[in-house]
């Protein structure tokens, strides 16, 4: 490497490792010699499912399944940093960056390597957490909400899972002076795999973090938006651009300013491990008619450093029942059925304490999308229907579904002139088993004394014998 | 001067929803200009008082009400009522939360 580098180009190929992105991109972006390729797999957006899978269980399978939909994206990265000696970073592997899912991706990372006869040093960066570490630290007022989260005691973190931790630009930082190509890791900030490299080649953290959120998401913070595209970043020393390889998208001061706001709570701050990026003296300028320059993202370190825990319990395990209501005296009796239903689901299952199980109905056409929140009052001519029973086992949540589906199906409400059904079911069977349910019970701060180690590194040599 | 009834859906080409973390949902609004960006932001009529009357809640649950210059924007952050995928959630990625702030009216000096 140069004594002192001007800029750093980074390849984003898509917003999250599966979500696939065109060979022509990537070859352009390839053509432009990356620095690093760097990608996202995971997020808490699709909910606590992945989070949640305890290893040894059904489950797992289907976590395997999910991991297996991105080796059609992963196959032509690695062979792409490998061909090119550059850094692949894969962080929060596997949707929720456990160590499951960390072995998950691994694993097929290897096996790509076999397939294609590539070479390379492979680091694996752990971020599942310790949750005896989180007790002590809970004890010490060292974990403190992350906003209208519930209050966090012992018995939340016995009941967790597993706690996974996002790690920040340290742990990669570490893999990448040890000398790794391929980087894994588990949870992760979504900037830091973005950032970690030109951090670690004195580019300032403001602007290369910064660069990595508008990064992270692929070629989102384009026009048109895409989030299987590839987005280009180039960090200089006061400035970065960023730039679709896409030439029917091209970034706008409007599309990347716009990114700012993207999922996040505050435009103004974005929060990092160990500090925060403080955008209020940005500025956005075009500096060609696809690319836009940004400056003046300033970073300030806090006095402690913070990670955020993320952690799901079990709930309960779900059945589900999907029906239709065409009848207009069905629907107008609709609330006063399911008033029925829930009345004698409780009088039908009164061997089971309260606590034990849950029914929830979602009324399309009427409240389905909104609930509490909903507006409008008056209901469709067609009424979509689901019943959701959750109780401890499986077996109990489907023969509360089974029970609630057969009393509303028969239900005699005043005036009624259908009586063979009131609901219309377009499966068979009528009631699904889903498997077990996830509630994110922790979602909290937790102050470190030291950004690694928490984040193990394990090295192993790949394609050696 | 007259007064007029205005919809945000007059106002801006974006109006999205999304989470911002599992227990928050926030909502995004980028006006059609400039200009009515700062007409908007500089007129005051959107208070705390008006998204919680928008959207049934209280005014403690909202988290955030911002305007931001870079993208001529307006960002509103919300309580969830249920953290999301848990039981009762209708909207585990809260995509389709927006529909309420696009609809809603305000009196806007011409």
């Amino acid at each position: 490497m140069a004594a002192r580098m001007d800029e750093m180009r980074i390849l984003s190929p898509t917003a999250i490792l599966g979500y696939g992105f065109p060979a022509e991109s990537l070859g352009r972006g390839m053509d432009r010699r990356p620095d690093v390729i760097a990608v996202d797999a995971g997020s808490t957006d699709a909910g606590p499912y992945f989070l949640g899978i305890q290893p040894g269980s059904v489950e797992q399978n289907k976590l395997v399944d999910f991991i297996r939909t991105v080796t059609t994206d992963l196959r032509p990265l690695l062979k792409a940093a490998v061909s090119s000696g550059i850094p692949l970073i894969i962080g929060s592997a596997g949707g929720a960056g456990g160590n499951l899912h960390l072995t998950g991706i691994s694993t097929l990372v290897k096996l790509i390597a076999q397939q294609e006869g590539l070479k390379f040093r492979l680091a694996m960066i752990k971020a599942e957490i310790n949750p005896d570490l989180v007790k002590e630290k809970l004890r010490q007022g060292k974990v403190t909400p992350l906003g209208p989260v519930p209050a966090i005691a012992e018995g939340a973190i016995d009941r967790s899972v597993r706690i996974v931790a996002q790690m920040g630009v340290e742990p990669f930082m570490r893999a990448l002076e040890q000398g790794a190509q391929i980087i894994v890791a588990g949870r992760a900030s979504d900037p830091s795999m973005f950032a970690a490299l030109p951090i670690l080649n004195g580019f300032n953290k403001g602007l290369a973090l910064h660069m990595g959120k508008i990064l992270e998401c692929g070629a989102i913070a384009a026009d048109p938006g895409s989030g299987g595209d590839v987005l280009f970043g180039t960090v200089r020393r006061d400035h970065f651009l960023v730039e679709p390889m896409n030439p029917e998208r091209r970034c706008t001061i409007k599309s990347v300013a716009a990114h700012s706001l993207y999922e996040a709570a505050d435009p103004w701050y974005l929060h990092e491990p160990g500090g925060m990026v403080d955008l209020r003296g940005v500025s956005f300028m075009q500096e060609t008619d696809r690319c836009v320059r940004v400056s003046g993202s300033l970073f300030a370190a806090d006095p402690v450093y913070r990670i955020k825990l993320e952690a799901a319990e079990l709930v309960g395990f779900r059945t589900i029942c999907i029906a239709g209501i065409r009848d207009p005296a069905a629907i107008e009796h609709l609330t006063e059925m399911l008033k029925a239903a829930r009345k004698g689901t409780t009088r039908q299952f009164s061997e089971l304490s309260p606590d034990q199980w849950s029914l929830h109905f979602r009324i399309y056409g009427k409240n389905g999308v909104m609930g509490p929140l909903e507006p409008e009052s008056s209901p469709s001519h067609d009424v979509g229907l689901v019943i959701e029973a959750i109780a401890s086992t499986q077996e109990q949540a489907s023969s509360i579904c089974l029970f609630v589906h057969a009393f509303i199906l028969h239900y005699g409400f005043p005036g009624r002139r259908s009586t063979a059904g009131n609901l219309a079911f377009p499966f068979s069977p009528q009631d699904i088993p889903m498997g077990p349910v996830y509630r994110f019970n922790i979602y909290h701060l937790m102050e470190i004394d030291d950004p690694l180690s928490p984040f193990p590194i394990e090295i192993e040599e790949v394609g050696n014998g | 001067m007259g007064n007029r009834t205005v919809t945000m859906a007059d106002l801006a080409t974006v109006i999205r929803s999304k989470n911002a973390g599992p227990f928050l949902i926030t909502l995004d609004v980028f006006f059609n200009d400039e200009g009515t960006f700062q007409k908007i932001r500089d007129a005051g009529v959107i208070t705390p008082a008006l998204i919680a009357k928008t959207y049934q809640i209280a005014e403690m649950d909202i988290h955030e009400l911002t305007f931001f210059e870079p993208a001529a924007a307006l960002k509103i952050t919300l309580k969830r009522w249920v953290s999301s995928a848990a039981p009762g959630d209708t909207d585990v990625f809260g995509a389709q939360q927006h529909v309420p702030l696009m609809n809603m009216s305000f009196q806007l000096d011409d």
